[in-house]
């Protein structure tokens, strides 16, 4: 037992009860459950839309990123801040629309605006598919920073059935209660965290940033901007605007802004936000630090950059703090996500299957779930492989489908039909499919391209295919229809 | 289209078009490349631009204060 281990150990228990105490003595009905009641004020929503950028991914990935690939790391920092643009127009509509209408999931969105259970189907088995890769991946940085951080003590897997335990407890209990008081913490230390790190490594190793990254140009040059071919300035410019349009469409992020009181939380919260996301300048910091330092990481151990330079540089008491924050970026996201995944799970693919049910109990069978979605996301983590970041970049690239439909249900007059919309997202989504199983990029089908086309992000191809789609099949099936449902009075 | 729309789509004509023509490494400014510099511009920027939308958005003054 040593000092890093206790401190995470404390940190762990403390999540716990913190969770557990987020109950406070409320009846936990579903909308109570998974939204809050609509009740949190700006400080709480702030913390669960902020907490979706601040996730082991970002913690462990964007060092890693930093060091391994140098330049596209950045991309983190742009899509991020043009989302929270994107959320000051697009949240508080759909907040309004489901405070009206009383919904508690995404897909009780789509189902609403156009009348259509079968779309509300669709619209969860894209979100679960893509939900379950994200889990893993949590799960998955859990155990390195455990195993990193406790110095082998304790291996990655007791330290991610411990980690899943914790969350799945107090989300049965508290529901997304314990995600937003367990965020509190996660933010606090994880600002600290990171700003101290990123200005005390560079400052230690080399004397200051200017001198950092001087040093870096001289050892490989070129490294810090991007490159001219691969992820070149198209990748870029294409994977940032994807991952902005996809940011709100992942369902615990889109379940979470139900939570709000009000909408001008939203609309305030998008002054803040972007400066609030630049913390990550300095978790790339970290990880352009440690490239002259630990040398020699490569393939998928650049993700422990960060651990290994401070394993390097500090007391073990300390390594155990950095890893108490790791361990809470973990569990805060996992904690949403499960909640989320067994509220589509139970209310909507459950109550569709079993029209009779009643609130109490969907309620029931949602917090049951709980532990079920929990067990095959650790069983995914465990099978091991690398497949899962290819699996993570198809979640984001399902969700991001869910865009166009979305957007036109927010239109006075909605050009899209139902049939468009389910046609246009199947569409994308089997295109995202195709191309990440068979590991195609668009350079590998068309290599006579000019390489700015052969760069772009693929989502692009099946976003623009969507797109495509749906006007098609909203065009042939308009036809007959004496208005679209969104075209009713009063929306 | 409104002022305000049009003031949201400035960062992304600075970060998804800006790109192009600041991709170098030197000179570094504030210690930083050329191109994260001016990432983090934007991201400064954006926050600055989206306090100016939200004080001429009419909504806002609508509602009155919290």
């Amino acid at each position: 037992m040593n000092a890093a281990l206790l401190i995470i150990g404390a940190t762990a228990l403390g999540a716990l009860l913190l969770g557990l105490r987020a109950r406070a003595g409320r009846e936990m009905n579903l909308e109570q459950w998974t939204v809050g009641a609509r009740g949190f004020g700006a400080v709480l929503v702030f913390l669960l839309m902020a907490g979706e950028i601040y996730t082991t991914f970002t913690f462990l990935g964007g060092s890693g990123y930093a060091y391994g690939k140098g330049a596209p790391a950045y991309y983190i920092l742009g899509y991020g801040c043009l989302a929270y643009i994107l959320s000051y127009w697009l949240l508080p509509p759909i907040w309004r629309y489901a405070k009206q209408h009383r919904l508690i999931s995404q897909s009780d969105f789509f189902v609403r605006k156009y009348d259509s259970p079968t779309l509300g189907i669709v619209v969860s088995l894209v979100g679960l598919v893509a939900m379950i890769p994200y889990l893993v991946l949590q799960l998955k940085g859990l155990g390195i920073i455990v195993q990193a951080s406790s110095y082998g003590s304790i291996s990655a897997t007791p330290a991610i059935w411990i980690g899943v335990t914790v969350v799945a407890v107090y989300v049965m209990v508290s529901g997304v209660h314990g995600s937003a008081w367990t965020a509190v913490a996660k933010d606090t230390a994880i600002l600290l965290i990171a700003i101290f790190l990123g200005v005390y490594l560079p400052y230690h190793y080399y004397g200051g940033f200017g001198a950092m990254f001087t040093a870096i140009e001289q050892a490989k040059p070129g490294f810090l901007a991007l490159p001219a071919q691969g992820e070149s300035v198209w990748w870029f410019a294409s994977t940032v605007l994807l991952t902005a349009l996809g940011f709100y469409m992942w369902p615990h992020t889109f379940g979470s802004l139900y939570t709000a009181k009000s909408e001008d939380a939203f609309r305030r919260n998008a002054i803040v936000l972007p400066l609030y996301q630049l913390v990550l300048l300095f978790v790339f910091f970290v990880g352009f630090a440690a490239i002259l330092q630990v040398p020699g990481l490569t393939g998928p151990e650049i993700d422990l950059s960060l651990f290994r330079l401070s394993v390097k540089t500090f007391d073990p008491w300390f390594v155990g703090v950095i890893g108490a924050a790791g361990v809470l970026t973990a569990l805060v996201p996992g904690s949403m996500i499960l909640m989320a995944a067994a509220t589509l799970l139970a209310h909507n693919l459950y109550r569709t299957a079993k029209p009779g049910a009643d609130d109490a109990e969907i309620s029931r069978v949602a917090k049951l779930l709980v532990p079920v979605v929990a067990l095959v996301a650790v069983w995914f983590t465990l099978q091991g492989g690398e497949t899962i970041v290819a699996l993570l970049l198809m979640g984001y690239s399902f969700v991001t489908q869910l865009f166009p439909a979305l957007v036109l249900s927010l239109a006075r007059r909605n050009p899209a039909t139902r049939e468009g919309a389910i046609a246009g997202i199947l569409a994308g989504v089997a295109t995202v499919a195709a191309v990440t199983l068979t590991h195609t990029t668009i350079g590998k089908l068309f290599p006579t391209l000019p390489s700015a086309i052969r760069d772009l992000n693929i989502g692009i191809v099946a976003l623009a295919a969507n797109i495509v789609v749906l006007f098609v099949v909203s065009a042939l099936t308009r036809q007959g229809e004496a208005h679209s449902p969104a075209a009713l009075p009063g929306e | 289209m409104k002022l305000t729309h049009a003031l949201s789509a400035l960062p992304f004509l600075g970060i998804l078009g800006g790109i192009f023509f600041v991709n170098r490494v030197t000179p570094l400014v504030f210690g930083m490349p050329l191109v994260l510099a001016w990432i983090v511009l934007w991201v400064v920027l954006s926050s600055a631009i989206m306090a100016l939308v939200y004080r001429l958005d009419p909504t806002n003054r609508r509602e009155g204060r919290r």
